[in-house]
């Protein structure tokens, strides 16, 4: 019935697919990561306006569906900007702009929680705000984030599949296209999801693993 | 070392220093008492400039806080802070809490780093607990640390609030031996506290707390045996 042999002659194609899948995760996220460490920064700073600038791009990121993003991104801006961004970057960006904002929350309240004594005790040794970030909040700040930044980066990659429908010729994109030329949906779909799963549990492996080597 | 003058601070609406005059000078060790909510925490961090100043004058060490000229960051280098919860930093063990800040603001090398903090925990009787992390410590050798931690920026004044009041009684001991020997080797200090034991035999002069302002200020012999206000005897005859 079911004929999952036939797979093999379509793993190149599907390759192809995991390697921008992999590609915009890995610089979406990087990027995202960037973001929210400024952002996040910016929400618990006493600049009003660099607190206003972060507070709205959060609030409109989480405030509106990744899939409306990519595609306002994809064929709205373009018109604004009269500049036609390819997929591949665009897609990007949508995952670095959409991560950020979760990622800025993160690191918000990641270093929120660190006892402001930790501060007091960093100030009053004559170390400056600058050089307790650094060296006592950051570090402690860190550890905590770990397990909602994997969570970050898990929901983040599958995510990336929603980018096929700005043509980005990722995992699913390759799967959608395999299948409705070949209708053998039932096994490319179930070898696109056994992709993600082993990704994404590869790298909740990987987190829990650094996460035990930060413990103090 | 220490001048305040007339010193106001608000939090909000709520007055809590409502003028305090003061001074401290080289070497003494003044213990400060009174109620809980009085005001003691805020003065002692208005030293330092953990709390900023509402009105009134802060000079230490010559240098007025308030001043814009006043580099607050060097003043704190030679204040040292001790606090009721140790705030030491539990991702670096004891030895590094030690060095982090002689090495990052004084920005002496490694090597005279530690050997600076080895030659302070030997002092606090802590020298084999070098490489632990503080989770691993008692609150009593916790404190040691944090006392150890301050004493590595080798300021010329040490502030301590309540360094005792969040320990098990059977280790109240050993930190209040440790600010013993300090106040020996002639450390200017102001201490916040609960320890009437440690403010009779350590004190120069005793300062009583309440609702803002200083009541009272006498020698240890005449604050706990004849004090002159009405609120002093009460609050002893409560604590005592
Ligand atoms: N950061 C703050 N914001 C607002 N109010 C504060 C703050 N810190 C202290 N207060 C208020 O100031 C008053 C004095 O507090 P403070 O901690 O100085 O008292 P204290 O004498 O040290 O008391 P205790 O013996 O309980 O430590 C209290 O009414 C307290 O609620
Ligand atoms: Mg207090």
């Amino acid at each position: 019935m079911f004929d999952f042999a036939q797979v093999i002659d379509f793993l190149p194609q599907l390759g192809k697919g995991l390697y921008y899948t992999l590609l915009i995760s890995v610089i979406g996220l990087l990027i995202g990561f960037i973001l929210g460490a400024i952002f996040g920064l910016g929400r618990i700073s006493k600049n009003k306006f660099f607190f206003v600038i972060s507070s709205i791009y959060v609030e409109v990121i989480r405030g509106t569906p990744v899939l409306v993003q990519a595609i306002w991104i994809f064929f709205a801006l373009p018109i604004i900007t009269q500049y036609n961004m390819d997929s591949v970057p665009a897609g990007i960006v949508v995952i670095a702009i959409n991560s950020g904002a979760y990622i800025a929350e993160i690191v918000r309240g990641s270093v929120d929680s660190i006892d402001k004594g930790q501060m007091e005790a960093g100030r009053s040794l004559g170390l400056n705000k600058h050089q307790t970030m650094r060296y006592i909040i950051w570090p402690q700040a860190f550890k905590r984030m770990i397990p909602p930044l994997g969570n970050q980066f898990i929901i983040s990659i599958k995510d990336t599949s929603l980018l096929s429908v700005i043509l980005v010729p990722e995992l699913m994109f390759q799967g959608r296209y395999i299948a409705s030329n070949h209708f053998n949906a039932v096994e490319i779909y179930t070898t696109v999801a056994l992709f993600y799963l082993v990704i994404n549990f590869s790298l909740s492996l990987l987190l829990r693993y650094i996460e035990r080597r930060l413990n103090y | 070392m220490i001048t305040v003058q007339d010193l106001h601070k608000k939090f909000g609406d709520n007055q809590v220093l409502k003028g305090i005059n003061c001074e401290v000078k080289e070497k003494e060790v003044v213990c400060v008492i009174g109620p809980s909510g009085s005001g003691k925490s805020t003065f002692l961090r208005c030293l330092n400039l953990l709390e900023d100043i509402t009105s009134g004058d802060v000079i230490v060490d010559g240098y007025n806080l308030r001043d814009r000229a006043t580099d607050i960051n060097m003043i704190r280098t030679e204040v040292g802070m001790v606090f009721q919860q140790f705030n030491l930093f539990p991702h670096k063990t004891v030895i590094q809490n030690v060095m982090l800040a002689p090495r990052k603001v004084r920005k002496i090398s490694a090597e005279e780093a530690r050997k600076r903090g080895e030659a302070l925990l030997v002092k606090v009787g802590l020298a084999e607990k070098a490489d632990q992390y503080p989770a691993q410590l008692s609150g009593g050798q916790q404190q040691r640390v944090a006392i150890a931690r301050a004493l590595a920026m080798e300021p010329k004044l040490m502030l301590f609030d309540e360094p005792t009041s969040a320990l098990d009684p059977e280790l109240v001991g050993e930190v209040l031996e440790v600010m013993k020997q300090l106040a020996k080797e002639g450390m200017t200090m102001v201490v916040v506290t609960h320890e009437m034991g440690f403010a009779r035999e350590v004190a120069d002069r005793v300062l009583f707390m309440d609702e803002g302002i200083i009541m009272e200020e006498n020698t240890p012999d005449v604050i706990f045996t004849n004090p002159a206000s009405e609120r002093t005897k009460n609050f002893l005859n409560k604590v005592l």
